[in-house]
């Protein structure tokens, strides 16, 4: 039995073998195409990531991600019992928390005020120089800061002007100052851009429904809570979801420009650290350990939010 | 269907064009204040009370700057790695995300899958910084250019603007004997300049603001972007270092590091400000197919 089988097995394996050479050879200019993209994603997405191995070892650059020894969950244990940990924590969630609270409702805000301007002109005007400081770098918005933020800056001078301050402060110099900064400084960079996919939105909207409102005897402020925000709550529980998941980021370019030895104690982010103790300390798998466990929580986050908005709003990202 | 606005709706539309005004002032004036400044003579800003105009004018911090061959040097670095990196990235992810879209290739559920891991998960800071080293990539001009050339996260807003595209067109062309790559070329390319010119600006943006990339793999002073430059004139607080570079008469009479900054500054920003206004309404368009698909 088994020998009639198999011949007929090995010509089915052939031809379907034959039929694979010849599918690729028609569609060769194709995979030319794909596979250098599948290529680069393979070295520079995930060789990173089976580097996190090296969470779990204790590195040495000699030895490699492979042959460098395993030290179990020690990296790990190190970093809860870190005397920064708890600091850590909470100097990113903090910022992050602040960021949400108020970088998150204003943008919308701003796009439902911004919709009921009247001038087409003037709307569009506004707009254009709102989006600008998202093409400043940090680098040049940090120089700004620090220079208006000192203590014979800007700021001081108008404060003790008006006699709210009567010594100037080094803002920059002081901790408790330093969340305040992070988040006022990226709700001006950030405001015009967040509100693009809102007014984006609002532009989608059917504007029979705003005139059948108005036929109703709607006011202004009846269309806008009424009608406007429920039409883009979809796209705010989308941006809601994204946000909750970056919970973990503190947008390490803003922090890492305003950061000094002076406010370490408030600018001290989880980033922050893995650069400090990786690239500055080369404590290479430390520096991972702490790395992953971030992604980790932030992957929790994300879960989280998902369910959470699906449950309430019907809408997810998957 | 006009109907009369009541009092309140006026009330409400002085308001709201106030506060739009002031949006716009608290916009601006930190941007005009680096202008002013640059343009005024340091010692002279650095009494204080310059707020909306330069008291004394002068072009020395301008002269000075442009004088300083490692900002000249950054700055062209800046210039070649955005005119480069932007170009190859738009060309290659385009081009994988043409080739990701069509039916008949063969593993393309794989490859979207690869490609959609990489949007959720990643291997962070260190174990990409040993990768780079352990490539040869590292304080190389390169660094800026291949690991910059793809993003899965554009090509899925690459894929989102082809699939609006005439499947016809693809089909005629083939029957002519075209190829996949002259198709992609000759017929996709020419058709997608929205989605190529939002791309293009979010890509050079983030390759021109970029610093840390210098930071950290870059030793070579003649390899750093002028954001790295800055980042390093900024951070440190003695950047007299600046000063040391001004042409002879200029430094003792009235420029101060403080007011090389604000020049260096101005010249950093200047170029993407004056191109973004141009491509506002490409980019718009271009982060709404984002907000749907991603």
């Amino acid at each position: 039995m088994e020998s009639a089988i198999s011949p007929n097995m090995q010509h089915g394996r052939k031809s379907g073998f034959r039929r694979f050479l010849h599918k690729l050879n028609e569609q060769k200019y194709l995979q030319a195409m794909a596979i250098p993209g599948v290529i680069w994603m393979i070295i520079f997405n995930y060789i990173p990531m089976y580097g996190i191995i090296i969470a779990f070892k204790e590195y040495d650059i000699t030895l490699g991600f492979n042959k460098s020894p395993w030290v179990g969950l020690a990296n790990f244990k190190e970093f809860f019992s870190d005397e920064r940990f708890w600091l850590i924590i909470k100097n990113t969630v903090g910022i992050s928390f602040f960021k949400l609270l108020v970088g998150f409702p204003l943008p919308i805000l701003f796009a439902v005020l911004l919709n009921e301007l009247v001038s087409v002109r003037f709307k569009r005007a506004v707009q254009t120089i709102s989006y600008l400081p998202h093409f400043i770098s940090w680098v040049v918005l940090g120089g700004i800061l620090m220079n208006w933020l000192s203590e014979t800056g800007l700021i001081n001078i108008i404060l003790t002007k008006i006699d709210i301050l009567k010594q100037p402060i080094a803002f920059l110099a002081e901790p408790k100052y330093f969340w305040g900064i992070a988040v006022v400084s990226e709700v001006w960079k950030e405001l015009g851009w967040n509100a693009i996919i809102y007014l984006a939105a609002i532009a989608g909207i059917d504007p029979e429904l705003y005139e059948a409102a108005t036929v109703d005897g709607a006011g202004r402020f009846t269309k806008m809570f009424k009608i406007t925000i429920p039409c883009i709550s979809g796209t705010i529980a989308i941006m809601f979801i994204l946000a909750v998941s970056g919970l973990m980021n503190s947008n390490f370019d803003q922090i890492f420009v305003l950061r000094n030895p002076l406010n370490a104690d408030a600018s001290d982010v989880i980033d922050i650290y893995v650069y400090r103790m990786g690239i500055e300390a080369f404590r290479f798998s430390y520096a991972t350990a702490i790395g992953l466990f971030k992604s980790i929580i932030a992957l929790i986050l994300l879960l989280t939010a998902n369910g959470v908005t699906k449950k309430l709003t019907d809408k997810s990202l998957f | 269907m006009k109907i009369k606005s009541s009092f309140g709706d006026k009330v409400f539309d002085v308001f709201n064009i106030t506060l739009m005004l002031i949006i716009c002032f608290l916009t601006l004036y930190p941007v005009w204040y680096i202008i002013v400044y640059s343009f005024n003579e340091g010692k002279d800003a650095m009494l204080g009370g310059i707020y909306f105009w330069p008291r004394k004018f002068t072009l020395d911090n301008y002269k000075t700057v442009f004088s300083n061959s490692d900002i000249t040097t950054a700055f062209m670095v800046t210039v070649a790695r955005t005119v480069i990196t932007t170009t190859l990235h738009v060309f290659f992810t385009a081009m994988v995300a043409y080739a990701f879209l069509r039916k008949e290739l063969m593993g393309r559920k794989i490859y979207m899958a690869m490609g959609t891991i990489t949007l959720f998960f990643g291997g962070g800071l260190i174990p990409y910084f040993l990768l780079i080293k352990s490539l040869g990539l590292y304080n190389t001009f390169w660094v800026y250019v291949i690991p910059g050339m793809f993003n899965f996260y554009n090509l899925i807003i690459f894929q989102a603007f082809f699939r609006e595209l005439p499947i016809e067109l693809e089909e005629s062309a083939k029957i002519d004997g075209a190829n996949d790559f002259v198709i992609f070329t000759r017929i996709i390319l020419p058709l997608s300049t929205p989605v190529l010119a939002t791309i293009a600006l979010f890509v050079g943006v983030y390759n021109w603001n970029d610093y840390f990339m210098g930071v950290i793999f870059i030793n070579n002073p003649k390899l750093q972007p002028i954001q790295t430059f800055l980042y390093k004139v900024i951070a440190q607080v003695t950047s007299n270092q600046m000063l040391a570079y001004a042409p002879g008469g200029i430094a003792t009479r009235n420029v101060t590091s403080q007011s090389l900054k604000m020049a260096t500054m101005v010249i950093t920003t200047m170029p993407i400000v004056c191109v973004y206004p141009f491509l506002q309404k490409y980019f718009v368009k271009g982060l709404l197919i984002g907000a749907i698909k991603g």
